[in-house]
């Protein structure tokens, strides 16, 4: 809502105060270089007090989380800037497509590459089969925000609890050497960190790539900043929305699988990454890819790196922090323009 | 009388069923008329109810166990202590755009649930925190007697529970419908229709709304307690995001702006969960469990796509349209 125009409340003449003192103009002016800056100092804070190696360490896991919440997060944004709907069943849809390649990898007990591209294929059909059914149907009506969001959260009950129902509660886990490690550079990575790592970022970079050189990736953009114009700029918006769902399904899987490799598999843990995937789109700004792929990389460091200073235990509680940081200081991300708020 | 599956109605004629259904029926009531007001009436879309429960529940219980207050005490600050961190949440995001808004609210949410996860020392984390109890007890012991006074012998052991749900939930039933009616309540409605026409006439929008989440956080503080005197023990697992959820198929099932569909959605909301219990599906507890939500998630997809409005709702009051 429009509130931040009018000075409605008592909080405020402090913030227009605080908004006034030449650090926080000069950080307002330049959010990703201010962004940057503290996250290399707070590296730098980090190093002194637990020496590079574990830093680096740590970072190293930073990033394997950090490409799931990534991957993640770019889908969910998309479909949040094209379709404005706010997708509470994404997270859910991580866990469909582990458990799609665990049906493949496990049950089935093909190898792990053709268990990944199932799980991928699955989710963006299933992604494809809801937008005919129910998200198309429901725009066509006019449908509001609130009916759309109660109705994805509606979707991620029915899609957690059936996986539930098949599969039951019990911790599953893909047919993947867990106890293998490499060395590089002094660093000890397992063989599935280093998986989760490396498709991840080869991924991460092909939709970046994707996203800027494209035709498709262009549209998405644009459609994403402002859906009627580029509707009257003659872009096939229908045929759009159908490739947006296939690739927030297809990566929404991929990240489904990568995370359950780094955690484990169990009907709840889509959802439980859902928060901390929508910091990250928070972070980089709603409806920005490119924002939200730098959301979610900068998130998994902060998070893993807080383990240095804090309990693990406390982890989980690290993204939510952030989430409520970021709409505290700036709602509209690092990348986001502030008139959406 | 037995039905293929071995489907028995022996259930419903039970008293013991039905008390237990009430009383977590009656706690919906409660929790859920805090959503009524912020979604139905103000237009605020507060994702984390069950939060405000969770604080609500843990205060009064560290509040009993660990610093020995007398439990008649704890209730009232716990109600304050939830006030106060719906407003600490509230201030910052009521500024922001409704999803926005639900995203902040599930997020202070999670952070209650997982600190009362890991404050082992405070809250008991999953161990759980007993022994808040013992004047509830004694309450329902005197409620007990009372009614064995009145000629029913041996009756119900949660009966006492029963009553004091339902007797708080008319009365916030009855409150809410009153304030609503008022010149309060219908600034709360101009605001959910048109934020700025409200501004303009002079009135304090913010300040309305966080009246309304304070209100949503007492009543969700006052599900909290009877939750936790239900369970008799406070354990993170009763304030999971999904209890939020429930809420809201609850407020849709009865009807957005309409108070006595809060009671109407979770009488048939519970009655729905606790019966499949008795279905005798050749299927295992955890499957039957997973039957349980399947049927809520199924709930809000087809009120949403179908009736928005809900059962008693008003389709002109259902203004949340973008």
């Amino acid at each position: 809502m429009e509130a931040r125009s009018v000075p409605s409340a008592a909080h405020l003449p402090l913030r227009e105060r605080l908004r006034e003192t030449a650090p926080v103009r000069l950080a307002s002016r330049y959010p990703q270089r201010t962004a940057a800056a503290v996250i290399v100092v707070g590296v730098l804070i980090l190093v002194a007090r637990h020496g590079l190696h574990d830093v680096a360490q740590t970072a190293l896991n930073g990033l394997t989380l950090g490409s799931v919440y990534a991957l993640g997060a770019v889908g969910l944004t998309l479909v949040y800037g094209i379709l404005k709907l706010t997708n509470f069943a994404h997270g859910d849809f991580l866990t469909f497509g582990a458990y799609m390649a665990f049906l493949v990898n496990v049950t089935w007990g093909g190898p792990l590459v053709l268990g990944i591209a199932f799980g991928m294929l699955a989710t963006a059909l299933m992604a494809v089969f809801l937008e005919k059914i129910m998200w198309g149907p429901m725009r066509a009506r006019r449908a509001g925000l609130l009916q759309l969001l109660l109705m994805s959260i509606g979707l991620a009950f029915l899609l957690r609890y059936t996986i539930q129902f098949i599969w039951g509660t019990q911790v599953r886990a893909l047919d993947v050497n867990v106890t293998d490690t490499a060395q590089f550079l002094g660093l000890r990575i397992g063989r599935t960190d280093l998986i989760v790592i490396v498709i991840g970022f080869v991924t991460l970079m092909a939709v970046g790539l994707m996203l800027k050189y494209t035709l498709l990736g262009k549209r998405m953009r644009a459609l994403s900043d402002n859906f009627d114009l580029a509707e009257t700029a003659g872009i096939d918006t229908s045929q759009i929305v159908l490739f947006t769902w296939i690739f927030a399904g297809a990566l929404a899987g991929l990240a489904g699988v990568l995370a359950s490799e780094v955690t484990n598999l169990r009907p709840e843990f889509g959802f439980a990454l859902l928060l901390p995937i929508f910091a990250a789109v928070i972070l980089g700004g709603i409806g920005d890819a490119f924002g939200a792929l730098a959301g979610g990389i900068v998130l998994g460091l902060v998070t893993e790196l807080s383990t240095l200073e804090i309990e693990p235990r406390w982890k989980v509680a690290v993204g939510f922090a952030v989430l409520i940081i970021v709409l505290f200081v700036r709602p509209q991300g690092i990348f986001g323009k502030a008139t959406a708020i | 009388m037995t039905l293929p599956l071995g489907v028995t109605f022996d259930a419903f004629t039970d008293f013991g069923f039905w008390t237990s259904v009430g009383i977590l029926a009656g706690t919906y009531v409660l929790f859920t008329l805090g959503l009524q007001l912020n979604v139905g009436y103000t237009g605020i879309v507060n994702f984390g109810q069950a939060g405000f429960m969770a604080i609500g529940a843990y205060a009064m219980g560290v509040l009993v166990v660990k610093a020995h207050w007398s439990f008649w005490l704890a209730l009232p600050t716990a109600v304050f202590i939830a006030i106060g961190f719906g407003l600490l949440v509230g201030l910052p995001s009521l500024r922001l755009r409704a999803d926005y808004f639900a995203i902040a609210t599930i997020a202070a949410a999670e952070i209650v649930r997982i600190t009362a996860l890991n404050l082992r020392d405070v809250t008991g984390g999953n161990q759980g925190l007993f022994g808040f109890d013992e004047s509830w007890n004694s309450l329902s012991d005197q409620i007990t007697s009372w009614l064995e006074s009145l000629g029913w012998s041996d009756p119900e052991q949660l009966f006492p529970l029963f009553i004091v749900v339902w007797v708080m939930a008319l009365i916030a039933t009855v409150l809410l419908h009153f304030a609503t009616k008022s010149p309060w309540g219908r600034v709360l409605r101009a605001v959910r229709e048109d934020e700025d026409a409200a501004r303009a006439l002079g009135k304090n929008t913010l300040a309305y709304k966080l009246q309304s989440l304070a209100i949503a956080a007492t009543l969700g503080a006052l599900a909290g307690f009877f939750v936790a005197i239900n369970l008799n023990f406070l354990t993170p697992e009763a304030f999971l995001p999904a209890f939020t959820f429930i809420g809201f198929a609850v407020l849709v099932l009865g009807g957005l702006a309409s108070y006595w569909g809060v009671a109407a959605g979770a009488i048939i909301m519970w009655t729905i969960l606790e019966g499949t219990r008795f279905i005798d599906l050749p299927i295992s507890a955890e499957r039957e469990a997973a039957v349980r939500f399947m049927i809520v998630g199924l709930v809000l997809i087809l009120l949403m796509a179908f009736r928005p409005q809900g059962i008693f709702g008003k389709k002109e009051e259902m203004v949340l349209g973008d």
